[in-house]
């Protein structure tokens, strides 16, 4: 960290009043100097450079991410030894930068529907790629647009006339020297977007374009030069790559919205407000019920989230060890469940962030508070590496098959075994009414019993409708659509289940007494405001009575007076760095004002005193009227 | 030609778009004019937005400025005036993309708060643009918070003049529109002091720039503050005053004068100015909120019809995204939504147009009631659409994401309208007391204002329904909106005064119970638009299919309320749990049913392509085509310098040079 923050390399003027195009030239600058530096400094762990360069971006995209985070994985994956002798240490070395095209303009998540093709040509040896049509133009592909010259292309494989399915290859875009496109391929930029405006999202249109057969991945895969097609083993194993992806997504939804929270809560300390007594001065306004009741359970979300990340990265660890040995039995309960996870934090966490911004009223608006420029950055994620509406219904799809499993007189085991209770509580109906007194709403345990009754309740619910529609005879897929609503629901409903009881058995590993208290009101916190904000699935079910709802409400209005005087410090445990936030209303030192007063004078309007556009426009004007 | 798959959207149509575009418009022939106004606009190529998702701030300014220059000739032309029946559509033509918007405020203000003779100077070189003004009262500091402003103005009996001074950073005036560079005026709110008594805040009259060469007056330090996330062609300013002097005769004093020697003198009625600005927030409505929100709708849903994306069924070719549940899940409520707030707009600008005239025959007891009403529906509505454009734009997966596809541009915009104008939070505050009062008033039997009549006739009881099809009457579900806000506002009633018994100070009292109270205030105001919503679909006439489509909208409205807040209904048992599963199912059916006229739906707001400024909204649906042909006018396909100074010598290993 203060390898990067002290480097002078690395100083550059305020990116809010930059152009796109300057944005991307100084994002190219620092990656291209981040690489050098790596090298000199001799960092080589993945993870330290991770840290190296959300430093250097300030946790911002780059156009080099596609060339590290996936160019260089696929090759080490997915290429033969001889392919990775021709390919990886040019691209180690940065004499090819490459980039991961996959998704098209009319096609994203539903990878089968991809059109690009790949023909084998045996007479040459060759592949001739196509881009058939306006949808199958890859679209969005990070570093595409005008960094990279080559790319791993995905594209259905036609050889002997049929076609294979979806296969990888490499593919050059640009001349090596003068950096133009090859003949037969058409690539750019896709233009301006929300954000991510360091990054050159690019088009690649392809024409008659031939590789060398030994272009394709073929370690899984391969097409002899015959045209012979020879069948991968398993696929299952990209469940690994993907369950690993998603683990970082929903490490994002935690970091981003831990951000947010920073600038809020001590913008929300600094800022004064009306009057709470009157003739006193104004409070600040983190004083106010209604500021803390916005802010405080997203606190409680972003430790939630954090623990939640950690759980997954872990898990993953421990298992991907038996996976190399062949053992992939915990594989499709994590693939499910990260897939919901990564869809539930993310969306929340972009919820939170707005709220955030809303929450420093009209300066949250401003680009110098910094929530912008995090929102627009991190709200893509609900959307890349799965749309988070088809990850939930894959989970959906996993908890249906649990709930049948148990339903037909199996056990099911791990976060679902839940599920199991559902058999037992048929039998005696009335147990469900008598464990409604037994929660204990000061009691984070009993919580979770709460949430795992929720989750339970609405995906038997989800399952039974699923089945009705079934039985008016509906097609499979039809009844699955008609019921896709309350799948999601019930997706939901579990995810939100795992993060309380993810959040709650953190506490007990927490030795620290005082950091534990405050850590319980903040899982207290999550769970009874999770409770408030959905009273009806818990009243509906019988879970909680009415009265233990009003309980519930008003047990949330006292932890927030309890978080209170903590609130500061728990953002200041984030320990973002001022120049990783870019705020200038969560500066640690809080000197907001003074310096949104500096930060505005630099802005690109200001440049001269009297605007251009005076001379041209305004005093034509007054001098005519 | 139209993509085949919005074609056929349009060929199933269960009603007569015209008609119903009509009907939004208030009749054919508003929607005749508005149409000539929306094309003499855009077949002038100076207002063409078409660059603007690649402009950068200073262009953006600069294209806003010569726009606003423009119209007034513009204007003069076609022979429309300010009172005439165009005006209103001019700003949707342009999308509100022009300059000097503030200068109408600034016109306003002292035509509301001047006397007679500052109208008379003030306004006639207005409306000649011979000065350009604005309006500063925001500070760095304060926002909604009028009381808490800092500038300060001191009269100075020696010279008859008022000091205007800007004492500390958090009292610089901060955010004020077309003041960063454009206004040469402008109406700045100061505490007043005279003989070292403060008088509180007061409008004045501050030039800020020379009539001549445009530079900033002696004492003036002012400027743009900067990016923010939209309104890039406003330059919105700051401003600091040192020591400024002002004649006595520029403190606009329709209300309150300070004579030649110093005495402070009130006169006639604020209540005028209180409900001029009460209307603001109403006339927001329209342009602001509604607008944006119809497009993101059309934009989505026209989208969702041409975008597929795996199958419903086998051996079928991909299904279009619009004919997934989860999709219509996202899109047909915010739908829904944009017809519900249309009409309660309807509603709050007659029983404006009549507070007016009461007003106008000194008669202010609809006062309390407006702006209780004002407040509560600009912060209901504005929350409401904002999140319903946010759904729009993410239903719209990575396509979305582009600026091209128009969206990001009308989230930014109308997010801001939830913090201008009264910061939402505190403006469900102010409904809520209103509440709170006139619940306690019903108690004690005393009468209260028409719209909180039924706070009086509270009924005990459960709702009647008995299976899923009773809840699309609009007297079942009208009812459980109405005993969801009862209960809200008699709960917290209740509790307001059992802490206030019970030695609790009434502010604290108050500040505990805030939560609920905006609960409260969101209760009233949703009950009133489903009430609106069902009272104006029942007076429409039953031809050409619009009542029947408005019927399931507003059924959408309502079931999708109870739905999303399943909570609030069964919280005392008034809606059982069995009950709830047939207000699931009800809503569910809906949404296959309206799917079927969801384009039409869209079509009848009657945005032109161009209005729309969207590649993934266009009325042919060549939705492809067209991102494809616009990112290759983005500029950072021409040939950019990063290559050659950067990214040449990394591929070329030639690193150490740099």
């Amino acid at each position: 960290e203060a390898l990067v923050l002290n480097d002078p390399d690395f100083q550059h003027e305020d990116l809010n009043f930059l152009s796109r195009s300057q944005r991307y030239e100084q994002a190219i600058r620092k990656s291209a100097l981040m690489v050098m530096k790596l090298r000199e400094h001799g960092i080589a762990d993945p993870e330290e450079i991770f840290w190296f360069k959300s430093f250097v971006h300030r946790g911002r995209p780059e156009p080099l991410d596609l060339h590290l985070g996936m160019f260089l994985p696929t090759l080490l994956t997915q290429a033969t030894p001889e392919q990775q002798d021709r390919f990886f240490m040019p691209a180690w070395n940065l004499e090819i930068i490459g980039t991961y095209a996959q998704t098209e303009m009319g096609h994203g998540t539903h990878l089968r529907g991809l059109e690009t093709t790949a023909t084998y040509d045996p007479a040459t040896q060759e592949f001739i790629l196509n881009s058939p049509t306006v949808t199958s133009i890859k679209w969005w592909p990070g570093g595409l647009g005008k960094t990279s010259n080559h790319a791993i292309v995905l594209a259905q494989l036609y050889t002997q006339g049929q076609c294979k399915g979806l296969h990888a290859f490499i593919v050059p875009i640009r001349q090596l020297g003068t950096h133009e496109p090859l003949p037969g391929i058409t690539v750019g930029d896709i233009g301006p977007k929300f954000g991510y405006d360091e990054m050159d999202n690019g088009y690649l249109k392809m024409d008659n374009f031939r590789i060398p057969r030994e272009n394709m991945l073929m370690k899984h895969a391969q097409v002899e030069p015959d045209g012979t097609y020879v069948k991968p083993v398993s696929d299952k194993l990209t469940y690994g790559t993907m369950v690993f992806i998603r683990s970082i997504i929903v490490g994002d939804s935690a970091r981003s919205l831990s951000r947010a929270c920073t600038i809020a809560i001590r913008y929300s300390a600094v800022r004064h407000q009306s009057e709470l007594k009157p003739g006193e001065p104004e409070p600040q306004i983190l004083d106010y019920q209604t500021q803390q009741y916005k802010l405080f359970p997203l606190l409680a979300t972003a430790y939630a989230f954090h623990f939640v990340g950690a759980y997954i990265k872990d898990t993953y660890h421990r298992i991907s060890g038996d996976i190399s040995e062949g053992d992939l039995s915990e594989l499709p309960e994590l693939h499910a469940l990260t897939a919901g996870l990564k869809a539930f934090t993310s969306w929340v966490a972009n919820a939170g962030i707005e709220e955030c911004r809303m929450a420093c009223g009209g300066h949250g608006y401003s680009r110098c508070s910094g929530i912008p420029d995090i929102y627009v950055t991190f709200t893509p994620s609900c959307t890349y590496e799965g749309e988070n509406t088809v990850m939930m219904l894959q989970t959906a799809r996993f908890l249906v098959k649990s709930y049948t499993q148990v339903s037909s007189g199996q056990q099911v085991t791990g976060m679902v075994s839940y599920l199991n209770d559902l058999s037992r509580q048929r039998v005696q109906p009335q147990h469900v009414a008598a464990r409604t007194v037994t929660v204990r709403i000061n009691d984070p345990a009993s919580l979770v019993e709460a949430y795992k009754a929720r989750a339970a309740r609405l995906v038997e619910a989800a399952a039974k409708n699923l089945q009705a529609e079934l039985n008016h005879r509906r097609s499979k897929e039809d009844a699955w659509n008609r019921t896709s609503v309350d799948l999601v629901r019930a997706s939901e409903a579990h995810c939100h289940y795992v993060v309380v009881k993810l959040f709650t058995a953190k506490l007990s590993e927490v030795s620290n007494a005082a950091v534990r208290a405050v850590l319980t009101d903040l899982c207290l916190l999550y769970a009874l405001f999770g409770i408030s904000k959905n009273t009806g699935d818990f009243l509906q079910a019988g879970i909680l009575t009415s009265a233990q709802i009003t309980q519930v409400n008003q047990h949330v209005k006292e932890l927030l007076a309890v978080i209170r005087p903590n609130a500061v410090a728990l953002v200041d445990s984030f320990d973002f760095h001022d120049v990783h936030l870019g705020s200038v209303l969560g500066r640690y030192d809080g000197n907001v004002y003074e310096n949104m007063f500096e930060w505005a004078k630099k802005s690109p309007l200001n440049k001269t005193e009297v605007h251009a556009s005076f001379h041209k426009h305004l005093k034509p004007m007054q001098s005519k009227l | 030609s139209v993509n085949p798959d919005l074609a056929s959207e349009r060929q199933t149509a269960s009603f007569s778009v015209e008609k119903l575009t009509a009907l939004l418009d208030g009749g054919a022939e508003q929607t005749r004019i508005r149409r000539a106004v929306v094309e003499a606009i855009e077949s002038d190529p100076v207002f063409s937005r078409e660059n603007q998702y690649f402009q950068t701030q200073n262009e953006r300014y600069e294209a806003a400025v010569r726009k606003a220059v423009h119209l007034q000739k513009k204007m003069h032309e076609m022979g429309w005036t300010e009172n005439g029946p165009e005006y209103k559509y001019i700003y949707r033509a342009l999308s509100g993309d022009v300059a000097f918007l503030l200068h109408r405020v600034f016109m306003r203000s002292i035509s509301v708060l001047g006397s007679d003779k500052q109208i008379a100077k003030w306004i006639p070189p207005a409306t000649k643009h011979q000065l350009i003004g604005s309006y500063a009262q925001t500070e760095l500091g304060h926002g909604t918070y009028l009381q808490g402003l800092e500038t300060t103005a001191v009269f100075d009996i020696a010279t008859q003049e008022f000091i205007l001074n800007t004492p500390k950073i958090s009292a610089m005036k901060w955010w004020p529109g077309d003041m960063g560079r454009s206004a040469t005026h402008t109406v700045v709110f100061a505490q007043l002091y005279i003989h070292g008594k403060c008088y509180g805040i007061h409008p004045f009259i501050v030039q800020i720039r020379s009539l001549q060469d445009h530079s900033l007056c002696p004492g003036i330090t002012a400027g743009d503050i900067g990016p923010k996330m939209n309104f890039e062609h406003i330059d919105n300013g700051y401003l600091m005053l040192k020591n400024v002097r002002i004649p006595r005769d520029n403190m606009l004093s329709k209300f309150c004068e300070v004579r030649p020697d110093g005495t402070y003198v009130r006169q006639g009625s604020q209540k005028i100015n209180y409900f001029t600005m009460t209307t603001v927030r109403i006339s927001l409505i329209s342009d602001e909120v509604l607008t944006p929100l119809m497009k993101a709708c059309t934009i989505a849903i026209r989208y969702s019809a041409v975008r597929r994306q795996s199958k419903l069924k086998p051996g079928e070719q991909e299904a279009k995204i619009l004919d997934y549940q989860t999709q219509q899940e996202k899109l047909l409520p915010q739908l829904a939504a944009a017809y519900a707030f249309h009409f309660i707009n309807d509603y709050l600008q007659e029983l404006f147009d009549r507070g007016y005239r009461e007003i106008q025959r000194k008669n202010f007891d609809m006062l309390p009631e407006l702006h209780a009403l004002s407040s509560g529906f600009k912060a209901v509505i504005t929350h409401h659409c904002t999140a319903a454009v946010e759904i729009c734009l993410r239903a719209c997966g990575g396509h979305g994401y582009s600026l091209l596809s128009g969206l990001p541009s009308l989230y930014t915009k109308i997010l801001a309208s939830c913090i201008y104008e009264g910061e939402n939070t505190i403006l469900l505050l102010q409904t809520a007391r209103f509440l709170i009062k006139c619940f306690m008033a019903a108690s004690a039997g005393q009468p209260v204002p028409p719209s909180v009549t039924y706070l009086a006739a509270v009924k005990p009881g459960k709702c009647p329904a008995k299976n899923k099809l009773d809840f699309l009457r609009p007297d079942i579900y009208t009812e459980a909106y109405q005993h969801v806000a009862v209960r809200l506002i008699s709960s917290t009633a209740t509790k307001l005064q059992d802490l206030i018994q019970s030695g609790v100070k009434k502010y604290d009292a108050w500040n505990q119970c805030t939560v609920q109270l905006v609960q409260a205030a969101k209760a009233h105001c949703h009950y009133i638009t489903v009430k609106n919503f069902a009272a104006t679909v029942e007076k429409l006439e039953t031809k050409a299919g619009i009542q029947r489509i408005m019927k399931h909208l507003c059924d959408l409205f309502a079931l999708h309320g109870i739905f999303s807040n399943t909570g609030a209904f069964l919280h005392d048992g008034y809606v059982s749990a069995a009950q709830m599963d047939m207000v699931t199912a009800s809503y569910l059916d809906l949404l296959a049913v309206i799917r079927k006229d969801a384009v039409p739906l869209v079509d009848a707001f009657d945005f032109t392509d161009k209005n729309l400024n969207s590649a993934l909204g266009s009325y042919d649906g060549q939705v492809y085509e067209r991102l494809y042909e616009w990112a290759q006018k983005s500029p950072t396909n021409k040939m950019s310098p990063a290559y050659e100074r950067y990214l040449k010598p990394l591929l070329h290993n030639t690193l150490s040079k740099l």
